[in-house]
């Protein structure tokens, strides 16, 4: 397919042009900054910057033996599989929902997007100003309610605060793709399931949910990706990893041992394993997702 | 096995636009109702009313004596069959089969029997454990048909249900349709637009225009006395011939002026059209006139040999008309030509276009 619909450039060297930019941006922004953090990964610096050794696998050793990091590995798992699962969970039904609302559909749907255009800091700070203890709004009425609300002691409330905030900011996300995902399934399958005898529930789960499947692994990976590597703003707006380490997830850890910590070359090492879990997630998209869940 | 009856039944959408005008129609117990009609004239609408999947805005749909109004779709004992099939893509044959009769609650046993049977009926049985992808346009036919049968429900419903097929396979499955319907003698309502479709499959057959019934007869009742002109026009291929006349004291006039001799024929004073099938003209050798029927010129335009017969195109009085002939056609194009329409075979429409 690829060779009867190939271009021919009468220039040899105009579609190497053509493609330069992208080259480029995709040369600087990523493979060097990814080649630094391997080439980084294998090296030990002193305090101050002022040798340099090489130390092989040490600094990856070092790392994964750490329980920081094993910690952080499993707030990050518990984390991201909380977020990735409310946010799913709360747009299935939302779309569900905007489905069935026949007047003011656009409204409600436009309503509804709105949150994925706020920035995560500032999305944090929104949650952070309802739910901050000593100034929140939110906050106080819990508290007055007599339920003792203190992320900033209690890790736990403090891993409920970010999730909250995390899932907020992608259910418009998730939303978006249920709404087109229900779209495209044929109302007349709805219909013929009514006239087999299924009630909407029913229905639901026999039909419905099973044809949404592709969409669901889709959004499945893309929630996972979204929460390991696109919460930062919110976590270092709302919690900044703690109490202690409890919301510290291994993006933020990156972030705190490198250039908080300045431990570069550990920094480094942590950076190059999440790159290869970003290539696994990536392989199992294209895999399964892209393949297999598809219904012609 | 039940009878459907339609009473006074009506559609008014929210926009106030009314689909469905006040339609009766029964339908006796193993009948075959083909509604026919040009797209919008509400007989999808009205077939989807008779299902539970449109609410009925006025009058009664009864099934089996039962006035269903209130009844959810699930309840009315009906099955459907769309046209694009809704089969469902994630199940294999089987189980798409056998989902409706899991869903009211039937043994495993009994599934098994009643699926594997309607699959024998159909020749499915070699691709019940295949999915509705990976079946060609007519087995997937196959397979919303046999959803509908294993049901035994008391009324089949049929929404265009060939019309996404190519035309051979479409003739095919007609009669395969037809016979089923026979042998199984349940009550059907068929909607097509095509109407060699609904000639051939049609017990009793429902001409339907812009949300009302304009003729309910058997086909060839209507096919020979069609009440109106939109029936005349619709019903037939090629249509009949429609040609505008008006009467005075000496005989008829058509629009360019030429006379024509109109014995016995009464013609009311406000106009009307003589109406008359492409079949059933007589090409004259001569130039006298015929006794007992009606002579025109016809000034041929162009012909169109199919093989079996030619179809000859040209005007009268400077209407556009159509002539069949057996075999292949000795005219030209510019040829005049003598046509007798016999006068048992003659159309009347006022100018209202109903028939006369």
């Amino acid at each position: 397919m690829a060779s009867s619909t190939r271009v021919t450039f009468p220039n040899k060297f105009l579609p190497y042009l053509l493609l330069a930019p992208q080259l480029a941006i995709t040369a600087i922004f990523f493979y060097w900054p990814a080649s630094q953090a391997i080439y980084q990964s294998v090296l030990r610096e002193d305090p101050f910057g002022l040798s340099t050794q090489f130390v092989g696998l040490d600094n990856f050793r070092r790392v994964l033996g750490d329980p920081n990091y094993l910690n952080s590995l499993q707030v990050t798992v518990i984390f991201s599989v909380a977020t990735a699962l409310i946010a799913m969970a709360l747009a299935l039904l939302l779309a569900v929902m905007a489905d069935k609302v026949i007047r003011g559909k656009g409204i409600y749907r436009t309503l509804l997007i709105w949150p994925y255009a706020v920035a995560p800091a500032i999305a944090g700070m929104l949650w952070l100003f309802l739910f901050n203890p000593s100034m929140g709004t939110l906050a106080y009425l819990f508290r007055s309610t007599g339920y003792n609300w203190d992320p900033l002691l209690n890790g736990d409330q403090a891993m409920v605060l970010i999730v909250s905030a995390a899932a907020w900011k992608q259910i418009s996300y998730n939303f978006l793709f249920f709404v087109a995902g229900l779209q495209s399934i044929p109302k007349s399958l709805i219909e013929a399931a009514a006239i087999d005898g299924a009630g909407e529930t029913k229905r639901f789960w026999t039909i419905v949910f099973p044809l949404l499947a592709p969409t669901t692994f889709f959004l499945l990976v893309v929630n996972t990706v979204y929460a390991f590597f696109d919460t930062f703003g919110i976590i270092h707006a709302v919690t900044g990893g703690g109490p202690g380490k409890a919301t510290e997830t291994l993006v933020y850890k990156v972030y705190n041992d490198g250039f908080v910590n300045l431990i570069l070359g550990d920094s480094a090492a942590q950076s190059v394993i999440l790159m290869i879990i970003v290539i696994g997630l990536t392989a199992i998209q294209f895999r399964y997702v892209e393949r297999k869940v598809h219904y012609g | 096995m039940a009878n459907v009856e339609l009473t006074n039944v009506r559609k008014v959408y929210s926009s106030s636009v009314e689909a469905v005008k006040g339609i009766n129609i029964a339908i006796e117990d193993g009948a075959l109702c083909v509604l026919v009609g040009p797209s919008g004239c509400g007989k999808s609408t009205l077939l989807r009313m008779i299902a539970g999947l449109e609410s009925i805005t006025d009058g009664t749909v009864k099934i089996d004596n039962k006035v269903v109004n209130e009844l959810g779709p699930a309840e009315r004992d009906i099955a459907m069959v769309f046209q694009n099939y809704a089969l469902y893509p994630h199940m294999k044959v089987y189980d798409n089969m056998a989902y409706g009769l899991r869903n009211r609650g039937m043994p495993k046993d009994q599934i098994d029997k009643r699926v594997k049977d309607a699959a024998q009926i159909l020749e499915l049985t070699q691709l019940l454990e295949r999915r509705p992808k990976e079946l060609s346009g007519g087995q997937r036919q196959r397979v919303a048909m046999g959803r509908a049968i294993v049901r035994s429900p008391k009324v089949f419903l049929f929404d265009e249900p060939l019309s996404n097929l190519d035309a051979k396979l479409r003739g095919q499955m007609r009669v395969e349709i037809k016979n089923l319907q026979r042998q199984l003698g349940v009550t059907s309502v068929y909607v097509t637009h095509d109407q060699l479709e609904a000639m051939t499959l049609a017990d009793i057959l429902v001409v339907m225009n812009a949300g009302s019934v304009e003729q309910i007869g058997a086909p060839l009742d209507i096919y020979e006395k069609p009440a109106s002109t939109f029936v005349a026009s619709f019903i037939g291929a090629p249509p009949m011939n429609l040609v505008p006349v008006t009467a005075d004291h000496s005989g008829l006039v058509l629009k360019d002026g030429t006379r024509i001799g109109a014995e016995g024929l009464s013609i009311p004073a406000t106009g009307s059209l003589i109406g008359f099938r492409p079949e059933d003209l007589e090409v004259s050798a001569g130039t006298d006139t015929h006794i007992g029927g009606l002579a025109l010129d016809l000034k041929v335009q162009g012909v169109e040999p199919v093989g079996a017969e030619s179809y000859v195109y040209g005007t009268i009085g400077g209407e556009r008309v159509v002539v069949r002939v057996p075999g292949r056609s000795t005219s030209n194009t510019d040829d005049q030509l003598r046509v007798i329409i016999p006068k048992q075979k003659l159309h009347l429409f006022g100018a209202d276009g109903k028939r006369i």
